[in-house]
C-alpha cells in the first residue's frame, strides 16, 4: 500500500549532540501521506528532541531530514512552518493573553496575507483578506467544538479545551506535516477516545500525516499504521502496532528485565 | 475656572508622555527590554525637525514627515546593531547596552551640533478657543487631538491587523510564534519604528511648547513617559494612554497648587505610592506564577 504514497518527511541517520553527549543517534523514518505515526519511547528518549529538529529549532548535528523531497538543511523554523510543518506542545503554549479566536487567526499569519499598507489605508484588499481569515477561524473553531469560547481569553479555557486549541491553531498553518507532542497527556479515559476521533478526522479533513509522541498506548496502538520505538537516543524498533508489541526488545524497554 | 484650565493644560503635557510612553510600552512588550534610548530618539527627532523647517525652509507637515522617517530609520538601526546581537543576553547587558545607546546619541548630537541651545521657530500660532473665560491654546488642542488619534489608530492596528495580531503572539511567547510561522524578528523591527515614529511626533509637540532643543533634550521627557508607561502598567497600551494622562494632570496640578520646584518630586512620589499599592500600574497585568 505505501507504494503509491508519497513520502512527505524522510529522515536518515539523523543525530544531534549536546555538548559530549549524544541525544540522539542514526535516526531513519519515513512518514508518508496521509499516514499517522507514533513515536514512543520511554521518559527521556529524545522523543521532542525529534520533534526540534525536525522544525528545525535544534540544528542537527549530523544525517537529513527531506521534506517533501526537499532538502532541509538551510532552513529555518519559519521557512519549515512556510513549507509544511507544525506542531503542538507537551506543555500547552498557547497565547494565553489573547482569545481564542486570535490565536486560531495568529496561525494564518504566514498563509493569508496583505500588505500592511493596505491595512493602514483600509482598503478593499485588507477587509477581503480579514474576512477569509475571520471564517476560516471561525470553521477550525467549529470543527474542535470552541465556537463558543471564541473571545474568551485562551488562558481562561479548560486543559482538555486548550489541547484541542493548540491543534486548531497549528491546522491553521496548513500543516502537510502536524507533530503532536503527548496530545493525550491529562487526558482522562474518555477524553482520549474523542481525540482519537479527532486526531484521525483531522487527518481525513485536512488532507495532513500526522507523526504523533505519545505515552498512553491505547491511543497509540488503536490510531497509528506504524510506529518508530526510540531508547537512550537510538532507534530500537519500526513496525506496525502488532510488530511492535510483541517485539521483546520493546517490552524490555518499556518494563524493564 | 483656573481648575479647568489646568486639567486641560496636564492632559496637553500628558498627550506628549502619552505618545512617548506608547514607545517604551510597546518595545518592553514585545522585546521584554527597557529601551533607554528612546529618549535621545526624540532629541534627534526634534534637531531634524528644527533644521528642516529653520535651515531648509520646510512647512511643518513635511517637517514632521522627514523627521518620522529619520527616527523610524534610527530606531530600526539602534535595535538591529546595539539589541539584536544580543537577543540572547541577560536582561541586565541590554539594559546596560540601552543606556550606553542613549550617551552615544547625546553626545553625538554634541559633536554635530554643539551644546548650545537652538531656539525652536514658532510652528503653531499663538491665539486659541475662549469659552466663558476660559483659554485653550491651539498647542494643546493639537496635542491632545493627535494623542487621541494615534492612540485611536494605535489600538486598530494592534488588534485588527495580522501584523498587530502577530506582535501580540509574539510578546505572549517568541519561540510558539516562530513556529506558527512568524518572524519575531521583524516583528521587533516594526515594533521599534513604530515606537521611533511616534517619538517623533512627540519631538515636535514638545519642541512646539517649550522652544529649546539642545542634546539632553530628550532625557527628561523620556524618564517623565517611561514613569508614565510604568504607572499606567508597562506592556499595556492603554496603560501608557492613562499613565502618560494622569501623569501630565498631576505635574500640572503639583506646579499650579503646591510647588513648582518640587512639581517633579510628587509626580515620582505619586508613581512610588501607586507601584506600593499595585506593583504592576493601574493597567498591568498579573504575572502569573507557575506552581
Amino acid at each position: 500500500m505505501e507504494e503509491n504514497r508519497k513520502p512527505v518527511l524522510q529522515v536518515s541517520e539523523l543525530g544531534i549532540d549536546f555538548g559530549g553527549l549524544s541525544a540522539v543517534n542514526g535516526l531513519n523514518m519515513e512518514v508518508y501521506e496521509g499516514e499517522i505515526v507514533g513515536l514512543i519511547g520511554p521518559n527521556g528518549a529524545g522523543k521532542t528532541t525529534v520533534f526540534n529538529m525536525l522544525t528545525k529549532v535544534y540544528q542537527p548535528t549530523r544525517g537529513t531530514i527531506f521534506f517533501d523531497g526537499v532538502d532541509t538543511a538551510k532552513k529555518t523554523v519559519v521557512d519549515m512552518n512556510h513549507a509544511g510543518v507544525a506542531r503542538t506542545f507537551q506543555n500547552i503554549r498557547l497565547f494565553g493573553g489573547l482569545s481564542v479566536i486570535d490565536n486560531v487567526k495568529t496561525g494564518f499569519h504566514g498563509r493569508i496575507t496583505y500588505s500592511p499598507l493596505s491595512a493602514v489605508l483600509r482598503l478593499p484588499v485588507y477587509r477581503a483578506k480579514e474576512r477569509e481569515i475571520e471564517e476560516r477561524s471561525r470553521e477550525l473553531l467549529e470543527v474542535f467544538g470552541l465556537t463558543e469560547e471564541a473571545d474568551q481569553l485562551a488562558s481562561n479555557l479548560p486543559y482538555g479545551a486548550q489541547r484541542r486549541l493548540e491543534i486548531a491553531r497549528a491546522l491553521a498553518t496548513e500543516p502537510r506535516l502536524l507533530l503532536l507532542d503527548e496530545p493525550a497527556a491529562g487526558m482522562n479515559p474518555q477524553e482520549t477516545e474523542e481525540l482519537m476521533a479527532m486526531i484521525r478526522l483531522v487527518r481525513d479533513r485536512f488532507h495532513t500525516s500526522i507523526l504523533l509522541i505519545e505515552h498512553d498506548m491505547k491511543l497509540v496502538m488503536g490510531i497509528c499504521e506504524r510506529i518508530t520505538v526510540l531508547n537512550y537516543g537510538m532507534m530500537l524498533a519500526q513496525g506496525t502496532p502488532e510488530e511492535i508489541q510483541a517485539n521483546p526488545e520493546v517490552i524490555k524497554a518499556y518494563l524493564g528485565d | 475656572m483656573d481648575f479647568l484650565s489646568y486639567l486641560i493644560n496636564g492632559l496637553g503635557l500628558g498627550s506628549v508622555y502619552a505618545i512617548i510612553a506608547l514607545g517604551y510600552t510597546m518595545v518592553y512588550g514585545i522585546a521584554k527590554m527597557l529601551n533607554f534610548a528612546h529618549g535621545d530618539v526624540i532629541m534627534v527627532g526634534a534637531y531634524v525637525a528644527f533644521f528642516s523647517i529653520s535651515n531648509l525652509g520646510l512647512p511643518l507637515i513635511p517637517a514632521v514627515l522627514l523627521s518620522i522617517v529619520v527616527c523610524t530609520v534610527l530606531g530600526v538601526v539602534i535595535e538591529r546593531l546595539a539589541y539584536k546581537p544580543l537577543r540572547a543576553a541577560s536582561a541586565l547587558s541590554v539594559l546596560i547596552t540601552a543606556i550606553g545607546v542613549s550617551y552615544f546619541l547625546q553626545n553625538a548630537a554634541q559633536l554635530l551640533w554643539s551644546s548650545s541651545t537652538k531656539v525652536f521657530p514658532s510652528v503653531i500660532s499663538n491665539g486659541g478657543i475662549s469659552w466663558n473665560g476660559l483659554t485653550v491654546s491651539w498647542l494643546t488642542l493639537i496635542t491632545i487631538g493627535v494623542c487621541v488619534l494615534v492612540m485611536i489608530c494605535l489600538t486598530l492596528f494592534i488588534n485588527h491587523t495580522k501584523t498587530g495580531r502577530a506582535m501580540r503572539a509574539c510578546s505572549e511567547d517568541k519561540g510558539a510564534s516562530t513556529l506558527m510561522g512568524i518572524n519575531v524578528n521583524l516583528m521587533i523591527s516594526i515594533t521599534f519604528a513604530i515606537g521611533s515614529g511616534l517619538a517623533a511626533i512627540a519631538s515636535v509637540l514638545l519642541c512646539a511648547a517649550y522652544p529649546s532643543v539642545f542634546p539632553t533634550l530628550g532625557a527628561m521627557p523620556g524618564i517623565k513617559a517611561f514613569t508614565a508607561a510604568v504607572f499606567g502598567g508597562i506592556g499595556s497600551i492603554p496603560g501608557a494612554f492613562l499613565g502618560g494622562l494622569l501623569l501630565g494632570v498631576i505635574e500640572i496640578f503639583a506646579k499650579a497648587y503646591i510647588s513648582t520646584q518640587l512639581s517633579d518630586a510628587i509626580v515620582f512620589a505619586v508613581l512610588i505610592l501607586v507601584l506600593l499599592i499595585k506593583p504592576t500600574g493601574l493597567l498591568g497585568k498579573r504575572i502569573r506564577e507557575k506552581v
